[in-house]
């Protein structure tokens, strides 16, 4: 006899395990989707024009949050906007421009550590290097530069891997055709990638929106209108995690927890959105 | 008419103990080569897997570049100049020297945008000059009339027979002077494979015509002079009734009859 | 045209070398600033001494640095079976239907911002620990529970990527063979995606390690090392956040020092893992 012989302990076995796996898968998704629920129905409430568009009054305790949106909104579009250059350059330098070797090894070893580091690391270098040495202050943008260096390494993942999916043979055929290399990059490499690319840039942006401790020390915590990058601002998450935690005003903080979450949760489904197109696409073509 | 007769000035396209590798000189693709085409002419080369033919193919428009570790010795002219020459522009090279690839494939682009594809990369703008050679070259490549109705739409949509024209299109408008085509018809069904052979007679005494065949039959079929490659070295070249009646080399008789390949 | 395409290559690399060029920057700066207080204080004096009262000149990190490992062990044991169980479930033996609607969730839910774990924490598991067990509730209990759910969806997508990645043809020869589906997962499956299994684990590690303000919300943030599960507890993260709103002088610098532990601890922990994981694929 085999030693995978379906005995009865074995099933029993199966049962359990599987038991235990289909709790475990349940539990994981109940509790992720209860944290969204509640935050929801908690924050709904407060959630009306008046509070979406009107200035904070008592440090936040009555008021709205206008101005912590449109730093929000302002500071993670720069910072993409700044990421988004520097991370797409380094993917196409890595993909078409340099072979695997030395180089190629030093620049993804960089970008994986900058991975790697807590998003509070990049906090105190924000402000060491942004905000004091080259005096820029708390500020929209020491800021969205904090961010786009915290976000760098995925855009550089992403668009990599978007990249890399671009078959081999419309790089030949343009190059067959006399087309330079910078030429085919950007009417063939590019535009067949650009789906993977928006979807990372995407990603990152979502990853950006909730950042807390990067641009509490970059941006500052100020409840003003910005009027320009240069001002400090208070973004969603700094706003409402000053309210939860210095107890200011919890139906306040709801509100905002609500918008936040709102707010990442698009900015994902819509890059969910492109990745399933982007595939239904590919099945199509085949 | 012979192929091997021709020597300095009558070859469009000649090669000189032309030897390429692999891998940094691990893996030998093409030993001492020594071969010339006649402008105007149409050469098939044969042979089986590893032959070193879609190597030489790629090294006459240095599409080999792209690959690490490649080397050459010897010499490989196109009109009596070195393609591997230090002041040859690789650009200009490749649109002196066309080429269709094995599998159909159009850029994710319209069919007009395909074929415009080479004049727009050399710089050509003006929209007339581009409707002009777009419409010309699918004229040449026998397809315009299936497709003139919708210029505009994506090449994908095109049945495999048609994306192969589209590809001899794309390569006619920048005007090359040779025209590689490697195994083009590798992926089409009997009826579309005719039809790209019979463009191809057409286009013979225009161009300098390279076909890449593992096919005997296509080769005999085309009646043009033919090459016999084996692992890397030219084993008889000569014209297509010549080769297929009286083969000189037994590997050239044997790959014919069908032994191996 | 040739000088151009030499332009965008030098351009292109300068810009190659950008994230190399920030952690560069990231590296000098902290260590710049966090050197002088390991000078002043004594490096062995900083990181194993347990007072930490910057009034009086007192800086050691010890509890922060135990702090961080207790908090980020607990967070893994919450968080890895579940993770992992809900990753297996979804790979070997959810119905398609469900996997592609789970999956993804979960994979939205990645994004909830990390202050939002630290508010539920707050509001719902502190209150919850404080009555059902007693002790303050701001706990290493209540951290290892919000980061726990945090690194849920890491773990959930990386794990379930490397057992789907397992090839088909594993599974179907144990069970011809007349295993059950789960030997079949426990005997060839989950070894055969164990790299990518660790790389999940450690990816969770990192963000658990290194995550600032949901702990600081529930943790307490005492400066003495735990000794129970309920006592209060301070990260070295937390550590820094919270001081560096006010810190002058030498306080300041051994904040910056704190991240230098960090960052040194951090990269430890990635260069193993990156061994591990090799040492494992291979």
């Amino acid at each position: 006899m085999n030693a995978y012989t379906t005995s009865h302990r074995s099933k029993k076995e199966d049962r359990i395990m599987l038991a235990l796996l289909r709790l475990s898968a349940f539990l994981a998704v109940a509790i992720l989707v209860f944290i969204v629920g509640y935050i929801m129905v908690q924050g709904f409430p407060v959630l009306n024009l008046g509070f979406l568009l009107s200035s904070p009054t008592k440090m936040g305790r009555e008021g709205g949050i206008l101005p912590s949106i449109v730093g929000t909104v302002v500071l993670t579009l720069l910072s993409a906007a700044i990421a988004t250059p520097l991370g797409v350059g380094t993917a196409i330098f890595l993909t078409e421009y340099t072979r695997e070797g030395t180089f190629s090894k030093v620049i993804r070893f960089g970008t994986e550590s900058l991975a790697g580091i807590p998003s509070i690391i990049f906090g105190l270098f924000g402000f060491l290097f942004f905000v004091i040495r080259l005096n820029m202050g708390w500020s929209i943008l020491s800021g969205a530069l904090t961010l786009a260096s915290m976000i760098l390494p995925t855009v550089v993942r992403t668009s990599e891997e978007a990249i890399r999916t671009v078959p081999d043979v419309y790089r030949e055929i343009s190059f067959a055709l006399g087309g330079s290399r910078w030429q085919t990059v950007t009417s063939v490499v590019l535009p067949s990638a650009l789906p993977g690319i928006v979807t990372g840039i995407i990603l990152a942006i979502g990853r950006a929106v909730g950042e807390t401790a990067a641009v509490i020390f970059t941006a500052g915590s100020s409840l003003r209108l910005p009027q320009s990058i240069f001002d400090p601002v208070r973004t969603l998450p700094v706003h409402f995690y000053i309210l939860a935690r210095e107890g200011i005003s919890i139906e306040n903080a709801y509100g905002t927890a609500a918008v936040l979450m709102i707010a990442v949760l698009l900015v994902n489904v819509s890059a969910y959105l492109i990745i399933n197109r982007v595939a239904a696409r590919r099945l199509e073509r085949r | 008419m012979s192929a091997t007769a021709p020597t300095g000035s009558e070859c469009k396209v000649q090669a000189i103990n032309f030897s390429f590798s692999y891998a940094y000189g691990e893996t030998k693709a093409l030993h001492s080569l020594n071969l010339a085409i006649r402008p105007g002419s149409l050469l098939t080369i044969m042979g089986p897997t590893g032959s070193g033919k879609t190597t030489f193919l790629r090294a006459l428009n240095r599409l080999n570049d792209r690959v690490a570790g490649t080397g050459h010795t010897g010499q490989l002219l196109l009109d009596g100049k070195d393609v591997y020459g230090q002041e040859v522009d690789v650009a200009e090279l490749r649109r002196r020297v066309g080429m269709v690839f094995a599998l159909p494939t159009p850029l994710p682009l319209s069919i007009y945008e395909n074929v415009a594809y080479g004049p727009r990369k050399k710089g050509i703008r003006s929209r007339a000059k581009l409707d002009t050679i777009v419409e010309k070259a699918l004229k040449t490549a026998v397809i315009f009339e299936e497709v003139k109705d919708r210029l505009h739409s994506s090449a994908q949509r095109l049945s495999g027979g048609q994306q192969q024209r589209l590809a001899l299109a794309r390569v006619l408008a920048v005007d090359p002077e040779v025209i590689l085509l490697d195994e083009p018809t590798s992926g089409l069904d009997p009826l579309s494979t005719l039809r790209i052979e019979e463009t191809l007679r057409q286009l013979r005494s225009d161009f300098t015509i390279v076909l890449v065949t593992h096919d005997p039959l296509q080769a005999a079929r085309i009646k043009s002079d033919v090459a016999f490659f084996y692992l890397g070295e030219l084993v008889e070249i000569g014209p297509a009734t010549e080769i297929f009646t009286r083969p000189q080399d037994r590997r050239t008789e044997d790959y014919i009859t069908g032994k191996f390949g | 045209m040739r000088n151009k395409e030499k332009l965008v290559e030098i351009l292109l690399t300068l810009i190659g070398l950008s994230s190399v060029t920030v952690l560069g920057l990231i590296i000098l700066f902290i260590f710049k600033e966090g050197l002088p207080a390991f000078a002043q204080v004594g490096l062995w004096q900083f990181v194993t001494g347990t007072r930490w009262s910057p009034g009086k000149n007192l800086l050691g990190i010890l509890p922060m640095i135990a702090g961080s490992f207790v908090v980020t062990a607990g967070a893994l044991v919450v968080g890895l079976p579940l993770g992992l169980g809900c990753a297996i479930y979804l790979s070997e033996f959810a119905t398609a239907k469900t996997a592609a609607i789970l999956k993804p969730t979960i994979e939205l839910l990645a994004g909830i911002p990390s202050v939002v774990f630290g508010f539920i924490g707050l509001t719902l598991m502190v209150p919850f620990i404080r009555n059902f067990f007693g002790g303050p509730g701001f706990s290493v209990l209540a951290s290892a529970l919000v980061l726990g759910i945090m690194i849920l969806p890491t773990m959930v997508s990386v794990s379930y990527d490397a057992l789907r990645a397992v090839p088909p043809v594993y599974r179907e020869g144990m069970l011809a063979l007349g295993s059950t589906d789960w030997q079949a997962v426990k005997m060839v499956v989950l070894p055969a995606a164990r790299p990518g299994i660790l790389a999940a684990a450690i990816l969770a590690m990192g963000r658990a390690i290194g995550e600032t303000m949901a702990v600081i919300m529930v943790a307490g943030n005492s400066t003495i090392i735990p000794t129970s599960f309920l006592d209060p507890v301070r990260t070295l993260t937390s550590n820094i956040a919270l001081e560096m709103g006010y810190a002058t002088g030498l306080h300041r610098q051994a904040l910056f020092a704190t991240g230098v532990v960090l960052f040194v601890i951090i990269s430890i922990l990635n260069l193993t893992a990156r061994v591990v994981v090799r040492g494992k694929t291979r």
